[in-house]
């Protein structure tokens, strides 16, 4: 397959998703420059983490305004994968790709720590290599991963089967006290109406490899690859 | 030749921290008057900050060279061979006066600073460590302080995407007024492909690029070589402020500038800013450089020669361009939206020369400036008060009678207990190669595209070296070694940095002459070269001064990156070994302090030669995959290093059940005593006892002293030949709550 990965300035989790699916997965990996404007012939497109512009203004504020955006955005609306995580979810937020915004954690504090995140949803395209009810062990890093939306926007999430991951403990027990950051409904990620798009504030890039200690964030790469597989239909040039 | 002209009085040399013999010196370099410009890049030069004058001649008695050593001291950052074609390129550097006057932003830029050392010299940035001391934290300045430090290191590291895998805190009220920012960084590079900041080839283009020049910072090398006093907050002034995106950007576009066949030489702008990289540049190549400020890229108008070279603000570089490349590195420049200028050449006259809109503003031999500074012996004695800090009469103090409650106290002093608190706030796993995460004797991160890891740890203990500094200093030596080895790795390299008070007191620079020694006499031992390092002086406020703390940050080298070790327990039924040897060793301990509130004692016994035993023994029976855990025994002694390999896994908690002989030795000796050279080490119980005979074969005493297992820690210390015995046991949530949770306890919601 081949993955997109955009860089945008102040992006920093961009070489661990490239090392992902290309050492760990051995998938091509296309480093996109935020300033690109066409996407060629890419399966999927990874948001990665990270500041970028700094997280100036508000995060993510900036980076939806980048040239890459639109293309994305139109990659996204034809089917195609797109997945943010963390930095990359709350430039979803802001692009409007995704519903709800990002409050500061309760904490005040940047947390980076291992947190547990029940599957909500295992039919999801991020996610059909878990089982539903699922316990993955995967680490946060972010001071401002604490979700939020109107109770309206969070009902249709609910009833479409938008929420993906909550935060959980060990047992898969969505307490308060397993919610990190003070995040509605302990979310921790969700995807689209249509499902192709999903942003998580956990880091599965950080744990997919058995050095590291940790390989359940894989699950969620190898979901896609799968389900890439199933439906793989040539994309066509994507202009902006 | 048109100079500005302004009178040079006694006061305003002064005002330059110039003394007067300082100043003949640079009519004589001139053979005229300075100009102003010209007396500001002097006293940032001359600074003990950038010329090491007192200190230099005793720096030059340390090992810097070794087998794998590929750069020593003397340029942006050192670097050790670790094969694969790699070098690790390693530096540590104190930010203390700054983080005192504005802790988030001194912090910040401390980490701003100690990153750009790293990559301008080719290497990419994989880890960061943090050495910090504050005071107690029952004073609200104090918890502002470290409040405000942890928030800048994590601010600026985060959002760079380097992770903050390690470090430690330590805390005693003599740091109140003056709290220690230390800061190190590693980052991995080609080894032939290292850069270096020189200004070689006459006619080559010198490239200014990053921020803006501000008037932030503007004799922030000459405050940090001086002391505080009660004014010292009104130089906030003097405080840079960090923007780590644009350094994040500035990091990219380096790495790309190093990538093509661009570069002659680069240099950051650290403290003294334009002035010290130009002339460091030029004079490492015996050349000259000629800078035109007109082109330097400004934040704001009005800016005099005088404030354009001594600026530091931030997230500033120069490069020096092969001829005919600038086009290209000006591209990559702008690809990053850095700014960019053509600000110079490279001259062959061996002159800065600096001009301003046509005109020369300042005309200083390179040399002269960053390498001909003065150079001190700063006379030395012992302080009257030595003997009265060791001279303690152990017979005066009772023995310890409810050793539950003393290690339930030491496990939450802030010094021992858990930095969960703290670097939970730091990004300590962006760019995945951390497997050792912060908590365990030293950091490791594996290096991508080969099998091997590299550990790292930073130490020292302030009180052995207020105590006695040469032993303070082996003692440093031998305990970041041992850090490293119990995590399975090679000791290959380290970085210092020397922080203490004021050097024109004899005693101060006692202290220093003989930490030197110290570091010198162990690194000897140990075949452990020092590679690059920084001294901070003036470290005092109103004249009282810091405990003499030279910082190390040790680099280990782990061949099979599947054997590092970490310090907690791993499988119930394991059995319990203590390597080593303990003594009546009570001087300086943390239980001193913590119980008796004493800081007095002579530091533990070192012998190198046993220390060495042991840390080759540990290292082999790692290697050879025959443990499960070692730890080092060293603050709080072996009852704290035994609770830690209790409770300090993540996650997951393992009792045990332990059986010492008191032979004879005082209780709390036995306990919480420091003695030097032990470890513990857990192992499956069916090579227990093959382990034990190797040890003794190799001169090390060795016991089995319990077994892992059960929700309790139990310690059972059997009447000894003087004294009674005693017994500690206590359930594992309590040890775990008193040492993880202690700190966050006191500055949780203040």
């Amino acid at each position: 397959m081949k993955i997109g990965v955009v860089v945008f300035p102040g992006s920093n989790c961009d070489h661990d998703c490239e090392h992902v699916f290309k050492d760990v997965l051995g998938q091509y990996v296309e480093m996109i420059w935020h300033k690109e404007t066409l996407l060629a012939g890419l399966d999927a497109i990874v948001i990665p983490g990270g500041f970028s512009y700094g997280d100036y203004l508000r995060t993510g504020a900036i980076a939806r305004f980048s040239p890459v955006m639109g293309a994305v955005k139109e990659f996204a609306q034809k089917g195609g994968l797109v997945i943010g995580i963390c930095n990359g979810f709350q430039i979803l937020l802001e692009a409007g790709l995704l519903p709800g915004a990002m409050l500061r954690n309760r904490s005040l504090h940047f947390i980076c720590k291992d947190v547990h995140v029940r599957v909500e949803n295992a039919a999801t395209p991020f996610t059909n290599a878990c089982h539903p009810g699922q316990v993955l062990k995967i680490p946060i890093a972010h001071a401002d991963g604490n979700y939020y939306t109107d109770p309206v926007t969070l009902a249709g999430l609910k009833a479409n089967a938008q929420v993906v991951f909550r935060y959980c403990d060990a047992d898969g027990r969505v307490t308060p006290e397993a919610n990190p950051n003070g995040s509605l409904d302990n979310i921790a990620g969700i995807r689209n109406a249509e499902g192709n798009v999903l942003g998580l504030m956990p880091h599965p890039e950080r744990c997919a490899e058995s050095v590291l200690g940790n390989e359940d964030g894989k699950l969620i790469f190898l979901s896609m690859l799968e389900s890439l597989k199933k439906n793989k239909k040539p994309l066509k040039m994507v202009e902006a | 030749m048109a100079l500005e002209s302004v009178p040079m009085t006694k006061d305003l040399i002064a005002q330059h921290n110039l003394t007067d013999d300082e100043y003949k010196k640079i009519v004589e370099i001139l053979g005229r008057e300075p100009n102003l410009t010209e007396l500001g890049m002097f006293s940032v030069m001359w600074s003990e900050h950038c010329s090491y004058k007192s200190s230099r001649v005793h720096l030059r008695k340390l090992p810097t060279t070794g087998p794998r050593v590929v750069q020593g001291p003397g340029e942006n950052a050192g670097a050790v061979d670790i094969g694969d074609g790699l070098c690790v390129v390693f530096k540590m550097e104190s930010h203390n006066h700054p983080s005192f006057i504005e802790p988030y932003q001194g912090a910040a830029t401390g980490v701003g600073g100690i990153l750009r050392d790293v990559f301008t010299m080719g290497a990419r940035p994989i880890a960061l460590l943090d050495s910090l001391r504050f005071g107690g934290l029952d004073t609200a300045k104090n918890r502002h302080l470290m409040k405000g430090v942890v928030a800048g290191i994590a601010g600026y590291g985060n959002c760079m995407g380097v992770p903050t895998v390690g470090g430690e805190v330590r805390f005693d009220d003599i740091y109140s007024l003056n709290p220690l920012v230390n800061a190190f960084c590693l980052g991995i590079a080609h080894k032939d492909k290292i850069f270096r900041g020189t200004a070689a080839g006459v006619g080559n283009p010198v490239i200014y690029f990053g921020s803006k020049t501000g008037r932030d910072g503007i004799h922030g090398a000459t405050m940090a070589s001086d002391s505080f006093d009660d004014e010292s907050e009104q130089k906030r002034p003097t405080v840079q402020v960090g923007d780590p995106f644009q350094e994040k950007l500035l990091l990219e576009a380096c790495l790309e500038l190093m990538a093509g066949d661009l570069l002659v030489g680069i240099q950051d702008m650290g403290a003294a800013g334009l002035t010290s990289s130009s002339c460091e540049m030029a004079s490492r190549a015996g050349n000259g450089i000629e800078l035109d400020l007109t082109h330097v890229p400004r934040r704001e108008p009005g800016m005099t020669p005088y404030e354009l070279m001594l600026s530091e603000s931030q997230e500033r570089m120069l490069m020096v361009a092969k001829a005919g490349k600038e086009e290209e590195c000006i591209r990559i420049c702008r690809k990053w939206d850095l700014d960019v200028a053509v600000v110079g050449k490279v001259t062959g006259d061996g002159m800065l020369r600096v001009l301003d809109r046509g005109k020369v503003v300042a005309e200083i031999p390179a040399k002269a400036l960053a390498d001909d500074g003065p150079r001190y012996e700063r006379p030395y004695s012992p302080p009257a008060y030595q003997d009265m800090l060791t001279n303690l009469n152990y017979d005066a103090i009772a023995d310890v009678k409810d050793a539950n409650a003393a290690l339930l106290s030491l496990l939450e002093s802030p010094t021992i207990a858990s930095k969960r608190w703290v670097y939970e706030q730091y990004d300590h796993m962006v760019r995945t190669n951390t497997m050792v995460r912060p908590g365990s004797d030293a950091a490791v991160v594996r290096i991508k595209g080969t099998n091997k890891a590299v550990a790292m740890t930073v130490d020292c203990n302030g009180r052995y070296c207020l105590l006695h500094p040469y032993e303070g200093a082996r003692l440093a030596v031998a305990e970041a070694a041992r850090n490293l080895v119990c995590s399975g790795a090679e000791p290959i390299g380290l970085t210092d940095c020397l922080n203490f008070g004021n050097p024109e007191r004899p005693d101060i620079m006692w202290q220093f002459v003989l930490a030197i020694e110290g570091m010198k006499d162990a690194c000897e031992h140990f075949k452990i070269p020092i590679v690059s390092g920084n001294v901070s002086f003036y470290n005092e406020t109103n004249g009282l001064s810091i405990y003499p703390t030279p910082m190390l940050g040790m680099v280990g080298l782990i061949e099979e990156a599947e054997r590092a070790m970490t310090q907690w327990f791993r499988e119930d039924g394991d059995a319990v070994l203590l390597l080593g040897k303990s003594r009546d060793d009570l001087g300086g301990s943390e239980y001193l302090k913590v119980v008796h509130h004493r800081e007095q004692g002579s530091p533990p016994f070192l012998s190198l030669e046993t220390e060495k035993a042991l840390q080759d023994f540990i290292l082999r029976v790692i290697r050879e995959g025959l443990v499960q855990s070692a730890h080092d025994c060293s603050d709080g002694g072996l009852a704290v290093a035994l609770a830690e390999s209790c409770v300090s896994a993540p996650g997951v908690r393992r009792g045990a059940v332990v059986r010492l002989p008191l032979d004879s030795l005082r209780r709390d000796a036995l306990l919480f005593g420091e003695s030097q050279s032990r470890a513990i080490l857990s192992v499956k119980p069916d090579v227990a006892e093959t382990l034990l005979n190797r040890a003794w074969d190799a001169g090390i005493p060795a016991a089995k002293i319990g077994t892992v297992g059960g929700d309790r820690l139990v310690i059972d210390v059997e009447k000894g030949r003087w004294s009674d015995g005693c017994r500690i046991d206590l359930p594992l949530e309590q040890v775990h709550d008193r040492w993880a949770n202690a700190i966050e306890r006191v500055l949780g919601d203040t």
